[in-house]
Parts: C-alpha cells; structure tokens; sequence
C-alpha cells in the first residue's frame, strides 16, 4: 500500500482505498482476516485512529465486517461490490478529466475517440 | 475525561513573555504534535508541566488534580528532554534501574529487547554515549515507562534515518498494545505528521492553532498561474506567502479552496511542514 500525503485525498481515504485495491486484487480473499488497525498503523507508520478511520468507512459499506475479539473480515461478496463501485465512479475520475485536460489540449471529440480505440488495440 | 489541561498558563522570564496565557489539553490516548519554532516556548511548556518550572499564572492539571507540587500527578507523566540529569557515571541499566523506583512500572525485558535492537549496549555510561544513543536510551526508558502521558521533547535528536524509523515504528507498536497519550514535540515534522492526531503550534509563547492533523492539512493550499490571474484570485483571501519567478506566480493560501477555480490556475497541496513555515512566517497570527 503507498500513501502520499501532498494529495488531495485524505490519509484515511487513501487507506481505505488500498484496502479495497488488496481485495479486488484477492490478496485479501472473501472471508479471510485482513491486517489489524496496529498492524497496519506500525506499518505504514500512520496514526491509528486514521486507519480506523479508513477502516471503519469500509465497514459502513459493508466491505469489511467485525468479528468480536479476533479482527476484520472480508465480506461475502466484497469483490463485486468493490467492482461496481468502481465502475461507478469511473466516470467522475477517468473520464470527466480525460475530457477536460484533451480540451485543454485542443484535441477535438473525434481525435479523442481514435485514441481511445488505439489504447483498445495495443 | 482524564487529561493534562492548562488554562491561561504563563511563563516570564525577567522581561521575556516564554509562555502567554495558553490553554489546551492533552486528552488521554492522543498523539499530539507540539510544534513551533526555535524559543516558541514548547520546552517551557513541557518544563512547566512536569513541574520543573512554576508559571508566573495560571494552572495545570493531570486527570483534575492540580500538578504543582503533587507526586501523584506527576507520577503520572514521564518526561524525555534535552538536559542530562543523571550523575555521569550511570550506566544504561542503572537509570532503567532507577526509573523502575520512581515510577512502579517498568517493562525490563521490552527495554533490553530495545537496546538489542538499537544496538545500545545497557551496561555503558549513559555520559560516554553519543549524541544519538543518548536520544535511544531516553527513548527506550520512555517507551519501556509505564505511564499514562509521554512528552517527548525532540525525541529523535541525533537519530540516524534507520534508527528514526525504527523508533516511530516501535512507539506505534507500544501505543497499538498500550494507547495512551504521546506528546511529540519535534522539528522533524514531515516524518512524524502521519503519526499525529492532532498538531498544536506554539508561536511565541502563544497557541497559534490547534486542529486535529488532517484538518491543518486540509486548511492551506497552494495556486499557482500567471501572475496578474493569480493576484486577482488571491485579493482578499488570507494569503500565507507568494513567490514569483519570471511570470509565474505561487500563492499559499490559508482556507479551502473553491470548487470551482479559473481553469489556468493549478492548485495543489501543502504538506504539515510546508504549511506549518508558512504559518509560523509572520507574527501576530491567529489561525485558532
């Protein structure tokens, strides 16, 4: 997991985010613990209440679930889940700046269009 | 909720104002960042706190009693500073030894484990160490205490980058086992901000801001662009500092950016270390 701390998004989304990358990846496989909050923390050298922070944003998604006593798990389903919120938000992150920065540039719908078929092809 | 809280303490030093009416607490199982420049009065703080200093005003208290003077509050706190207090012939073993006394609780076994790891050998005189090793002997006695508040006063002072690291991953271990409250006061501020909860800046002797870390984070912002567009954008917002070279204008800027911003300027963020020089630039300022 990187964190970078000069980007806009906060610490603890970053967090979250990797988490999700290491279940979408199945380096984390459905209902398998994931690391603990101090194991993560001394890890990646980051204050615990803001892995908890991370963490427990994706309990509230339903993506990691609490077992009493032993830690957190990957929820049945969770790589679905995560597939469909990403593609959700494809839009909003890829496309909508894709557009804006090739405007910047003066390449026009058409030109854009080609490029992406050749990003298809190669 | 137990805390060490000082209200309106003030410290003066012949005709020098150290510390000026500063209130804040540090509340159980935080990490705190107390941060300033050079003679923003943090070590006075620190030493008023501890009891090794009487404030001219004001009061401190640990979990509601009043430290002054009480052993029983000040038990309570262990305190890593610059000075040397031991008498020169101590060896390592001996002030674990000793901290053991004074305090009640003293993990041995973590503090000769540490030493292994820092490669500090115990049974040397604390006064022939070097620089370094006399910050890791504080810091494995610190870590090694068992108290509930830990002010740690430049604790990585001499630390090589190996052996900083090493340190802030044990005191993140020791806290995941046991959280409690650790006051960090350092220079070093862009390796230990991910550590922080929350971040209180001294400036001359006052309490400049004092913000969980994430929101200082979020608080200051750069834009940059062409120098007449930039200077339009900025009029009227608190501006921290601005560089030009050539056309190109950077602005720092205190506050959150606007949704939405002219296309040719590019903002970008600060990290704690740049902001907190920004902030710290000029006097009189009040980011509470």
């Amino acid at each position: 997991m990187k964190l970078d701390t000069t980007l806009e998004t906060p610490i603890y989304l970053q967090i979250a985010a990797g988490l999700e990358d290491g279940i979408f990846l199945g380096a984390y496989p459905e209902e398998t613990q994931v690391p603990s909050t101090t194991e993560l923390s001394v890890s990646l050298q980051i204050n615990p209440a803001t892995v908890l922070k991370g963490v427990n944003l994706l309990v509230e998604e339903g993506i990691l679930y609490k077992k009493r006593g032993v830690g957190m798990f990957v929820s049945k389903g969770a790589q679905e889940k995560i597939r469909e919120k990403r593609q959700n938000a494809f839009y909003e992150g890829y496309i909508r700046p894709l557009v804006t920065e090739a405007k910047k540039l003066g390449l026009a719908e058409e030109q854009l269009l080609k490029l992406l078929e050749r990003g298809y092809r190669e | 909720m137990n805390a060490i809280t000082c209200t309106q303490v003030s410290k003066t030093f012949k005709d020098i104002r150290a510390l000026d009416n500063v209130s804040l607490s540090f509340e159980e199982g935080k990490i705190y960042g107390l941060l300033g420049r050079n003679g923003a009065g943090k070590t006075t703080l620190l030493n008023c706190i501890t009891g090794r200093l009487f404030p001219t005003g004001g009061e401190i208290r640990v979990d509601g009693e009043p430290c002054m003077e009480n052993e029983n509050a000040l038990r309570k706190i262990f305190y890593m500073g610059q000075q040397e207090l031991y008498p020169e012939e101590m060896t390592v073993q001996k002030v674990f030894a000793w901290t053991k006394l004074i305090y009640g609780g003293f993990d041995m076994e973590y503090a000769h484990a540490l030493c292994e790891k820092f490669g500090l050998n115990p049974k040397k005189k604390t006064s022939k160490l070097s620089t370094g090793y006399r910050s890791i002997y504080k810091l494995i006695t610190a870590l090694a205490v068992d108290v509930p508040y830990l002010l740690l006063d430049e604790p990585v002072l001499g630390l090589d980058a190996g052996h900083r690291e090493m340190f802030y991953r044990e005191l993140l271990e020791s806290y995941g086992r046991n959280p409690r409250t650790i006051v960090l006061s350092t220079h070093l501020i862009e390796e230990a901000a991910s550590l922080l909860e929350e971040v209180i800046i001294l400036h001359n002797g006052r309490v400049m801001c004092h913000k969980t870390c994430e929101e200082l984070l979020h608080s200051g912002y750069t834009v940059s662009g062409k120098q007449s567009e930039v200077d339009a954008f900025i009029a009227g917002k608190q501006v921290l500092s601005q560089q030009s070279i050539g056309g190109l204008k950077t602005a720092v800027i205190y506050g959150q950016p606007e949704k939405h911003l002219p296309e040719t300027l590019e903002t970008g963020r600060m990290d704690l270390q740049k902001l907190f020089v920004a902030m710290t630039e000029e006097n009189g300022r009040d980011f509470s």
